[in-house]
């Protein structure tokens, strides 16, 4: 009896038991892996961020207090900033205030640089997000028809078209963009994220604007919010599309090949069937990959876009804070760069373990 | 069946935009009638404190906001007329000077303009001791004196004695910089943390009495400004100012051409031709107080040798770069105070004659094969101009090395004295000679250590003679005798300096046809937008 229980009853007994703890064994294993690889990712995003930032041959001073100030006043902000300290102490200084979440402020805009990154990425995350959904929406389907059509002219068309995207310069195209659609057409709004007349009666909420005209209940801004987003998101999405429609079509081209396609079709599974549900199935796992790849691309800071069209954008942000010598603003901005890619790698490993099961 | 799936499917994304097409539109372009949008390139500003502010946009929107104790006149630059100060006396020795306030003055916040506020605004500028704060502790006033020598002598009297002696006019154009805003201390101190004086509050806001108070500003984005009805010369036309940060020429130019800007402040020369060939733009061409110039390091023998530093002069096109390159963003100018400033030297003697710089070259016995690095910051126009310098030095025999590097990298190597020739930008801090004539003929220790890096100690210039003229100019308190010292400390700078002095900037704006009465001046602090009006 006691051992019927044992084998019959699911809880509790000492196999069940063994199974769960090795199974929590595994996660604990799985989890501390991963936790650990994601510290010394960061920490070595730190030191690499830290160390580039201090051995570039700029006065770091000279972005703080300008070229002409005197010298106590110089000898002052060197003081405040900790710059007089040997630069191992510095860092010392610059790790404990990161882990504690201080960033540092930023000299270009006096503001906490994680207030300067809320306020700068939420525009970054709406047009990458934007022209992510362009470049999946559109790309997938034009990867599987070119790789279906191998070699017809629909291939060759979309094979132009996709290499176009790579080969044109993203800042020449937003410009013949604005030329074409806003300057001439007429068809789209102007550049910068909503109109005057409306920004400042919007109250940022999320900071992603469409959501905060919604919120704010006011159509006109959020339709004027969506024009304005249409050509830069449409420029970074073609940008997106032609990258993912490259590997959507080689990855299905590699998976028709397959003989478990051929078995499949002599079953007589619909071409249908078989194409969408089992090879973009046994694609989606390093399809997902291609898409995280795309996105963390455009959330690190698509610069040249956000220029063209004064785009308030994080690409901008560290762009400029760069430019301006602005070292804290940088550094920290880096770090949320980095922490973004970790983030949309646990994703995609996240996303694997749901769309195969042999990741499980 | 299957064509009909993937199509579909691409058709669903391509309808949803178009759905959405059908049913909004975007907006037609064009600026409401009372509101003026200005596109910029705005990203050196860091700060709207008037005690800290001291970048070029930032002063701007700095002088918008406050009312300081004296200004430029904007019909005659040359001259001061009152701001919060109705009228003032100078002592006969030149050592004191009394305000008497305009009355009936008020800030945005609704408190009186009081003689307290205008003492303890100079106070705070010089207490908190920041960057600019130079400009007032020149006249010997520190943290610890202060309150005893800028003091109100009665609710509408300030008095203002120098510890060191400058002369008078010296003193009220200092005073018309953006360290002279007189700033609303009652509503600061309301914000002041740990005896910062409000500083850390100051940075984004606006505490002033000037035509503008501030509606927001986002930096790197947007600065939005709010017309104070109030405002003592009247309330301005434009209800609201909006400079958009747009770095990119070309994104400007569509701007403006479209109507979602009415002034576009950063095209370069092809754009401008092309708008202003429309009836619908025109330009305001102001010549401004800034300068270029090389800066010819005294510490290589060879560029210390007079005579090669006078070829170098004879072997530039000076010209041929204003009509080739510059296109009308600059005018050949060769002494350091720029056109419009009072003592200015406009005298030009130098024209490219590869001859004589030849014949210079050969008397100086600086041997055959002169090579000269030259640093130059990456970006337009500096880089064609220094190789329009590098080809015109190569026929005269000297060859130049090119070195382009990041502007803050330029300046860190020029700071160091580790340059040969570098190519730089000058602009005066205040509206007064001694500003530019302190930086470019004063160098009072030429040590590696001095305290003082002027542009002439950069260079490792040593000039104790017009060290001290510059001194005494600074002192002159006659007018004429004072104008007439600075031209002479110009022409000796022109003759033997440390410099080769290439042009003065003309800044080039463009409006639509519609927009009058936009005020640039002749610095950057100048600008004024409340006489703004559109029709």
């Amino acid at each position: 009896m006691a051992v019927a229980q044992q084998s019959d009853g699911p809880i509790g007994s000492p196999a069940e038991e063994a199974r769960a703890h090795s199974a929590l064994l595994r996660l604990s294993s799985r989890a501390l892996s991963l936790i650990l690889s994601v510290v010394l990712t960061v920490f070595g995003l730190l030191v690499v961020t830290f160390f580039i930032g201090r051995v570039v041959p700029v006065d770091p001073l000279l972005a703080v207090v300008g070229d002409r100030a005197s010298e106590h006043v110089r000898a002052q902000a060197a003081l405040e900033l900790g710059l007089d300290l040997p630069l191992w102490q510095q860092f010392l200084r610059y790790l404990g205030d990161t882990l504690q979440g201080d960033f540092g402020n930023s000299v270009l805009s006096g503001q906490p640089v994680l207030d300067d990154i809320a306020r700068f990425f939420p525009a970054t995350l709406e047009l990458a997000t934007a022209a992510t959904l362009i470049g999946v929406l559109l790309g997938v389907p034009l990867g599987v028809l070119a790789a279906t059509r191998h070699g017809r002219w629909q291939d060759q068309l979309i094979r132009v078209v996709a290499l176009a995207g790579y080969s044109v310069p993203v800042f020449w195209l937003g410009l013949v963009g604005l030329l074409v659609f806003y300057a001439e057409l007429g068809w789209v709004a102007g550049p910068g994220r909503i109109d005057v007349i409306y920004e400042y009666s919007i109250e940022p909420v999320t900071g992603l604007m469409l959501v905060d005209t919604l919120l704010a209940g006011d159509h006109a801004a959020f339709v004027d919010a969506f024009w304005h987003l249409v050509l830069p998101a449409s420029v970074l999405g073609y940008l997106s599309l032609a990258y993912i429609t490259r590997m959507t079509r080689s990855l299905m081209l590699a998976e028709l090949g397959q003989e478990y396609v051929i078995a499949a079709r002599v079953k007589g599974l619909s071409e249908r069937r078989v194409i969408w549900r089992h090879v973009l199935g046994n694609i989606m796992v390093p399809l997902i990959t291609t898409v995280a790849l795309s996105y963390a691309y455009l959330l690190e800071g698509a610069v040249l876009t956000e220029t063209v069209f004064a785009w308030p954008g994080l690409g901008l942000y560290i762009t400029q804070s760069l430019f301006s010598a602005d070292l804290t603003a940088v550094l920290g901005a880096t770090i949320v760069i980095g922490l973004v890619f970790i983030g949309l790698n646990l994703l995609s490993d996240l996303l694997y373990t749901l769309v195969d099961p042999r990741a499980r | 069946m299957k064509r009909r799936t993937m199509l579909t499917a691409m058709a669903f994304s391509v309808g949803v935009p178009a759905t959405l097409t059908g049913s909004f539109l975007p907006a037609g372009a064009a600026t409401p009638s009372d509101m003026l949008v200005m596109a910029k390139n705005i990203d050196d500003m860091i700060t709207l404190d008037p005690a800290e502010c001291f970048e070029f946009s930032g002063g701007e929107i700095v002088a918008q906001m406050y009312t300081r104790l004296v200004t430029p006149d904007p019909k005659d630059f040359s001259q001061l007329v009152g701001g919060v100060a109705e009228s003032w006396e100078v002592a006969d020795d030149g050592g004191r000077l009394t305000f008497k306030l305009r009355p009936g003055l008020t800030f945005h916040s609704g408190n009186p303009v009081t003689a307290e506020d205008v003492a303890w605004s100079l106070q705070r500028v010089v207490i908190l001791d920041k960057t600019p704060a130079f400009i007032l502790t020149q006249f010997g006033w520190t943290a610890d004196n202060v309150k005893e020598h800028v003091r109100a002598t009665g609710p509408d009297t300030v008095e203002l004695t120098l510890v060191n002696r400058f002369a008078p006019s010296l003193v009220l154009n200092a005073l018309s910089a953006g360290v002279g805003s007189v700033v609303d201390s009652k509503l600061v101190l309301e914000h002041e943390a740990d005896g910062d004086l409000g500083y850390g509050w100051l940075k984004n806001q606006s505490a002033g009495s000037g035509a503008f108070r501030l509606l927001s500003w986002k930096a790197k984005d947007a600065v939005a400004l709010e017309a104070n009805p109030d405002f003592y010369l009247g309330a301005p036309a434009m209800k609201r100012v909006i400079v958009r940060h747009i770095g990119e020429p070309a994104t400007q130019q569509l701007l403006i051409e479209k109507g979602d800007a009415d002034i576009a402040r950063n095209l370069s020369p092809d754009q401008i031709a092309k708008l202003t060939a429309s009836p619908d733009f025109k330009l305001l061409a102001q010549p401004k107080q800034s300068i270029l110039y090389i800066g010819l390091n005294q510490k290589n023998p060879i560029l210390a040798n007079p005579k090669v530093r006078e070829a170098l002069r004879h072997a530039v096109d000076y010209e041929g770069m204003v009509t080739n390159l510059l296109k009308g963003q600059w005018q050949v100018h060769q002494s350091f105070l720029g056109e419009g400033t009072f003592g200015a030297l406009n005298d030009n003697p130098y024209k490219l004659d590869i001859e004589k710089a030849k014949a210079l070259l050969a008397e100086s016995g600086a041997g055959p094969d002169l090579k000269i690095t030259f640093d130059v910051p990456n970006t337009s126009p500096y880089i064609d101009m220094a190789q329009a310098i590098q080809g015109s030095f190569g026929q005269a025999g000297v060859t130049v090395e090119l070195i382009q590097s990041d502007q803050k990298q330029v300046l860190t190597k020029y700071r160091a004295r580790n340059h040969d020739m570098v190519l730089m930008y000058w602009s005066p801090d205040y509206l007064d000679p001694h500003s530019t004539t302190d930086y470019f003929a004063r160098n009072p220790d030429n040590g590696d250590d001095a305290a003082s890096k002027t542009v002439a100690w950069r260079n490792a210039w040593d000039i104790p003679e017009l060290t001290e003229a510059t001194d005494a100019a600074a002192l002159e308190l006659d007018t004429e005798a004072r104008e007439q010292a600075y031209l002479e400390i110009q022409k000796e700078v022109q003759r033997n300096g440390a410099y080769v002095l290439l042009f003065q900037q003309v800044e080039n704006t463009v409006l639509r046809a519609n927009v009058d009465g936009f005020i640039s001046g002749p610095t950057f602090d100048t600008v004024n937008y409340s006489g703004v009006t559109k029709s």
